[in-house]
């Protein structure tokens, strides 16, 4: 019975993902132009620090002990779990939308779970593209820096981005959450997304607090540098590499736990 | 009518004291940034002492003042303004006797204004006790430096002003915002100087109102730019801020006669 209502609820969440894209699909094509601006300038974002690690190492060997590849292989690998989080969870700008506009009081007068429902609301495919870039690199720097490729790579690098892709959700789920707490916006999105992407340079550049912080605090470092040692010989870190999909599943269960919680204490902004 | 216009700068002053999360949360994202650019560029200087016309200590306090100088003059008016012409509010407000582009540019200096009592100052004297800066002795580049990031709000609000009006013509021009976030932060020289970047790159950016904004400023202050130099650089972002006004008239008067507004 439990794993009938199981597969129930999955297979009715399934239907409601169909539904939802159909309708994503919908509006994209009635604002052509503006979804290729947006491909565009997220590519854009990710060129600009690409250009960064460019310019920088015409002046430098070395960052730390890491070569200009092996920062590229981060920022690759950095870049594929950004992408499908971005493409499931665009919360940018959930306490707006949600709690200033009174929407997410129609969100909990339905019957699926209200964070299913805000996530597919939000769902916006054209963000892989930003992982299949970071794919790219990911290979090229692969290549360029001769690393071997073991049978298990794939499957390892399947783990390990589920794992950043937890991280990020469950973040976002508990951050945004915050805004159930109070009605004013809260500008908290910024924050997040400057801290975010400080995980995908080595973190031993930092001082003993930071990486702390983006081990422990935020552990934006299991978004990119910590999962990507993996594969990195002369920085494999397996302790910390393995622990990335650990701290996925914490993180995102706290975040669901925290966001649950919200929503009980949630009162609506009135109107 | 110049005091309602002021009126306009207190007001929005207040409404900054409201949200006082997003002061704080301000307050954390700069120190974090510059901490993280600290750490990052010591990483890149290693044993160098001089890359790209900077030693590394002028580039820790150029990194510290960009972005210090960056929470005065960035603000989010291109967001405010394609908003509002989105949800149609700008119609009602162009019939109002005053200029829409002079009340949002007004409504942005106060925010400036806020940040920069509220946050710069405090902010920049933390930044000074955490981290080795190398400050300028003489007081006229400290005076020179608040002249120039005066500018700097100039001329980034004149680009947020042309960006948020494309609005008009793009019923959703989110990814033209957030492309031109980018390229400001990338081609201004907040994350990076001018100076690094090689040989051609260099001259397209000279040509570009961007680098007047952060690497202007920031060099004067760090030293990097002298005497006559620093003359220049004023010039330079004086003739940009002229510069712009006239693509923003143009671009405002086809605006007002495209406008349509749906529903009410």
């Amino acid at each position: 019975m439990a794993a009938g209502g199981f597969f129930f609820k999955v297979s009715f969440v399934l239907s409601l993902f169909r539904e939802y894209l159909a309708n994503y699909l919908k509006t994209k094509l009635a604002y052509r132009a503006d979804f290729w601006a947006e491909v565009i300038s997220d590519l854009m974002f990710n060129a600009a620090n690409l250009v960064f690690i460019f310019v920088v190492f015409r002046h430098t060997a070395a960052l730390g002990d890491w070569s200009e590849a092996e920062i590229l292989f981060v920022y690759g690998y950095y870049m594929i779990p950004y992408g499908i989080f971005s493409c499931f969870f665009s919360l940018w700008d959930f306490s707006e939308r949600y709690i200033v506009r009174g929407e997410m009081d129609r969100v909990l007068t339905r019957p699926a779970n209200s964070f299913v429902q805000v996530m597919l609301e939000n769902v916006d495919p054209s963000q892989l593209v930003g992982s299949v870039v970071g794919f790219v690199i990911l290979v090229s720097a692969w290549a360029s820096l001769g690393l071997p490729v073991d049978w298990y790579d794939p499957l390892v690098l399947i783990v390990m981005v589920i794992g950043s892709v937890m991280v990020y959700a469950g973040i976002y789920a508990a951050l945004s959450a915050v805004s159930f707490f109070t009605d004013s916006p809260i500008g908290i999105t910024p924050l997040l997304w400057n801290i975010q992407n400080y995980g995908r340079y080595p973190v031993e550049i930092y001082n003993r607090a930071i990486r702390f912080f983006l081990t422990w605090v935020l552990p934006f470092a299991f978004v990119g540098v910590y999962p990507a040692s993996f594969f990195l010989e002369r920085h494999q870190n397996l302790g910390m590499a393995w622990l990335t999909p650990v701290v996925g599943a914490a993180v995102m269960f706290a975040g669901l736990k925290i966001w649950n919680f919200g929503v009980r204490r949630y009162r609506g902004a009135g109107s | 009518m110049a005091s309602a216009y002021l009126e306009f700068i207190r007001i929005r002053f207040l409404t900054m004291l409201a949200y006082r999360v997003n002061y704080y949360s301000g307050i954390v994202i700069y120190s974090l940034n510059i901490g993280v650019y600290y750490f990052l560029w010591k990483a890149i200087y290693g044993d160098a002492s001089q890359l790209g016309g900077f030693s590394a200590a002028q580039i820790t306090t150029y990194v510290a003042v960009s972005w210090m100088a960056r929470s005065f003059y960035f603000n989010n008016l291109d967001r405010e303004i394609a908003n509002e012409i989105r949800d149609g509010s700008v119609a009602i407000q162009m019939v109002r006797p005053y200029s829409y582009l002079l009340v949002k540019f007004m409504q942005g200096f106060g925010e400036g204004l806020f940040r920069l009592v509220m946050f710069m100052l405090p902010g920049l004297v933390v930044v000074m006790l955490l981290f080795p800066l190398d400050l300028p002795e003489e007081p006229w580049r400290w005076a020179v430096f608040f002249l120039m990031i005066l500018f700097s709000f100039l001329i980034n609000s004149q680009i947020n002003l042309l960006t948020g009006m494309i609005a008009f013509w793009l019923e959703n021009n989110q990814g033209v915002m957030s492309f031109k976030r980018v390229l400001v932060d990338l081609l201004s020289g907040v994350v990076l100087p001018i100076s690094f970047f090689p040989g051609w790159a260099r001259t397209v950016l000279e040509w570009l109102p961007f680098q007047a904004i952060a690497y202007l400023p920031g060099s004067a202050f760090t030293g990097t730019l002298n005497g006559s130099e620093v003359a220049y650089a004023i010039g330079v972002q004086a003739a940009w801020s002229l510069a712009l006004i006239l693509p923003i008239m143009l671009m405002w008067r086809a605006a007002r006669r495209r406008m349509f507004v749906q529903g009410g």
